[in-house]
């Protein structure tokens, strides 16, 4: 079932609180350059999922597999950033006291140990690269902006922007849109297509409109497994999808 | 802003300590300009102080690491270099013996504790001022931080390790002179302790080590380490998915941190002509965060400026209402807590920024 091309395997994974399953057996594939909707009510395990992919919590049982052999389990938060997944969280975390200039310097790709940190002075290559991710994101004029003043959906973006920067293979992005207008979450969405062609992204959302435009296949989540997965219009006529989401 | 307030508080503490050394060896005593010997040594405390309040600020202000244990370092530096002028007596003791301190004669030691070798040579008793707080940090930070200590926890296990030291060096078999600590200090370097001149000489160090310390503080918080820092501060686990170790970073500054009051410790001591275990007590490093909260946390002027005001307070208080000072201390952190969140240094602040804009509007038309 394993194939050259998959970028990201959860095989089993299992993830309990005392007592609670989160994850319950859960396994899913993810092709390389894939971008993939991941819904699903309330407590159906979608940011833990999350939380055991970046490093956050131990699964009990199973693998995650990231690339050829990497087995994310055995490694921490740091480790598996440094492999190249990025993490979006649901409310925008930023760095609130600094600019946003400096907010995507820390998160450009690139040496994270104090010893090269003490000493580093920004190179003309490291300004280009966050000039371009400020185009991207559109908060060019923004610049010098305390992170921390920006409206609710520019964080949104600038916490895009740093993954963006991080240059990672595969970007994990919880709810982007969750509180923006119509008009943003329309340009996050471009966004985050445009994100894709270089790179596998991997969005949970509520917002169905919004998985609905972004217009890729859809994993549905229920009690820590896998329910139904396909192209929207799919899973939305899977009785069981329909059940769980409308109750009985 | 800040940039300009530093260089004025370099300024003023070099200047503030050279212009007290004139007014003591070149003014003629009865002038109206002559400054009295205990009034240097009171300054040259202050600056000691001031140099602990900066490690404190740095830990607490930059990285969020509210250590209520740091006198222990400061401590520990002050008995470094107590240790040196103790071997410096020689047979000048009360009971004449040129190897053992009066207080080892007294306990009945036949020979030297092994940790006392070494400390007769100024050089390597100077390197103890520097590695004994500092590797108690490294270990100590790297236990804490590596397991994810924080907050309050982290908190409460500094205040226990400064009362674990306390009670350690309380013990007459710790070697170190127990309950009466060191004292009785001849001379430093070879020159004499009680001379005027010394006295100035120590407080000008003290001046200088405290504008090194503020110039290193500076470039590391400036730094694009010290930006990782102040996001490691406000979100730490943000810093772990960009790929930081959050732990080395507060290793490195915590180690950092109890090098300068270690150092400042070192110069504390002969000022003060005494050290004993009573500097481990956890009220000590509670007034030093005092200190910085009342100056400004996060400013490094504002510990200096803390740091001095609070003790000059201090030490005018305790002349006059001495039972009083520790209610009136415990007032003035909670008043400043409530009202001056930002401390002195963030009152100025604010004031600045007010003017700023009036005198732009009065310049426009």
């Amino acid at each position: 079932m394993m194939h050259q091309d998959t970028l990201l395997y959860l095989d089993g994974v299992n993830v309990s609180f005392d007592g609670f399953r989160a994850l319950n057996a859960l396994s899913l594939y993810l092709e390389k350059g894939e971008m993939r909707a991941v819904i699903g009510p309330n407590g159906a395990g979608k940011t833990t999922m999350m939380d055991v992919i970046t490093g956050k919590t131990r699964p009990d049982t199973g693998r995650v597999v990231f690339g050829n052999n990497t087995d994310l389990t055995k490694l921490d938060e740091p480790a598996i950033a440094a492999l190249g997944i990025g993490r979006k969280f649901q409310k925008p975390t930023v760095f609130e006291p600094h600019t946003v200039w400096d907010n995507i310097l820390l998160a450009l790709a690139g040496d994270r140990r104090p010893r090269f940190t003490l000493w580093a002075r920004q190179t003309g290559e490291e300004r280009d690269r966050i000039e371009d991710i400020l185009k991207t994101t559109r908060l060019a004029e923004h610049r010098n902006r305390r992170a921390g003043d920006l409206s609710h959906g520019q964080k949104q973006w600038l916490e895009i922007g740093m993954l963006l920067a991080q240059e990672p293979q595969l970007l994990l992005v919880d709810e982007p849109v969750a509180g923006m207008t119509d008009a943003e979450t329309e340009q996050t969405a471009e966004l985050l297509r445009e994100i894709n062609r270089t790179r596998s992204v991997v969005v949970v959302e509520h917002d169905m409109a919004f998985v609905r435009a972004l217009g890729v296949k859809v994993t549905v989540l229920h009690e820590g497994s896998v329910l139904s997965e396909g192209s929207i219009d799919h899973v939305s006529d899977d009785p069981r999808v329909i059940e769980v989401y409308l109750g009985r | 802003m800040s940039r300009v307030s530093l260089n004025l508080c370099l300024l003023g503490v070099m200047g503030g300590a050279v212009l007290l050394a004139i007014g003591n060896l070149m003014m003629p005593e009865g002038s109206a300009y002559h400054v009295p010997t205990y009034a240097v040594s009171l300054a040259g405390k202050y600056l000691c102080y001031a140099m602990l309040a900066v490690a404190v600020d740095l830990v607490w202000g930059f990285a969020g690491i509210l250590s209520l244990g740091h006198a222990a370092f400061f401590a520990l530096g002050g008995y470094a270099m107590g240790m040196y002028l103790m071997r410096q007596i020689g047979t000048r003791g009360v009971y004449g013996n040129a190897i053992l301190p009066d207080f080892m004669v007294f306990l009945n030691y036949k020979e030297l504790p092994w940790y006392w070798h070494g400390f007769d040579n100024p050089a390597f008793a100077i390197l103890m001022v520097v590695v004994i707080p500092g590797v108690l940090a490294l270990i100590f930070g790297w236990l804490a931080f590596r397991s994810r200590v924080s907050g309050v926890y982290l908190s409460i296990i500094t205040q226990a390790l400064t009362y674990a030291l306390l009670l350690a060096f309380f013990r007459n078999d710790m070697g170190l002179g127990g309950n009466n600590g060191l004292t009785d200090f001849k001379d430093m370097f070879g020159i004499p302790l009680q001379a005027d001149s010394t006295r100035c000489g120590l407080l000008v160090a003290s001046a200088i080590f405290l504008a090194l310390a503020l110039l290193v503080a500076r470039y590391v918080v400036t730094s694009r380490f010290g930006k990782v820092l102040i996001a490691v501060r406000d979100t730490e686990s943000r810093t772990r998915f960009l790929g930081y170790r959050p732990e080395a970073y507060k290793l490195f500054v915590f180690v950092l941190s109890a090098v300068m009051a270690g150092i400042g410790g070192a110069l504390y001591v002969p000022q003060i002509g005494i050290i004993n275990p009573g500097e481990f007590s956890p009220a000590n490093s509670i007034e030093s965060v005092i200190w910085v909260a009342v100056g400004g946390r996060g400013t490094l002027v504002g510990a200096v400026l803390g740091a001095v005001l609070v003790n000059f307070g201090k030490t005018i208080f305790t002349g006059v209402l001495p039972e009083l000072w520790l209610f009136a201390l415990g007032a003035l952190f909670i008043l400043v807590t409530l009202l001056l969140p930002g401390g002195i240094l963030g009152l100025l602040n604010r004031q600045a920024r007010r003017a700023k804009p009036a005198k732009a509007a009065e310049a426009a038309p």
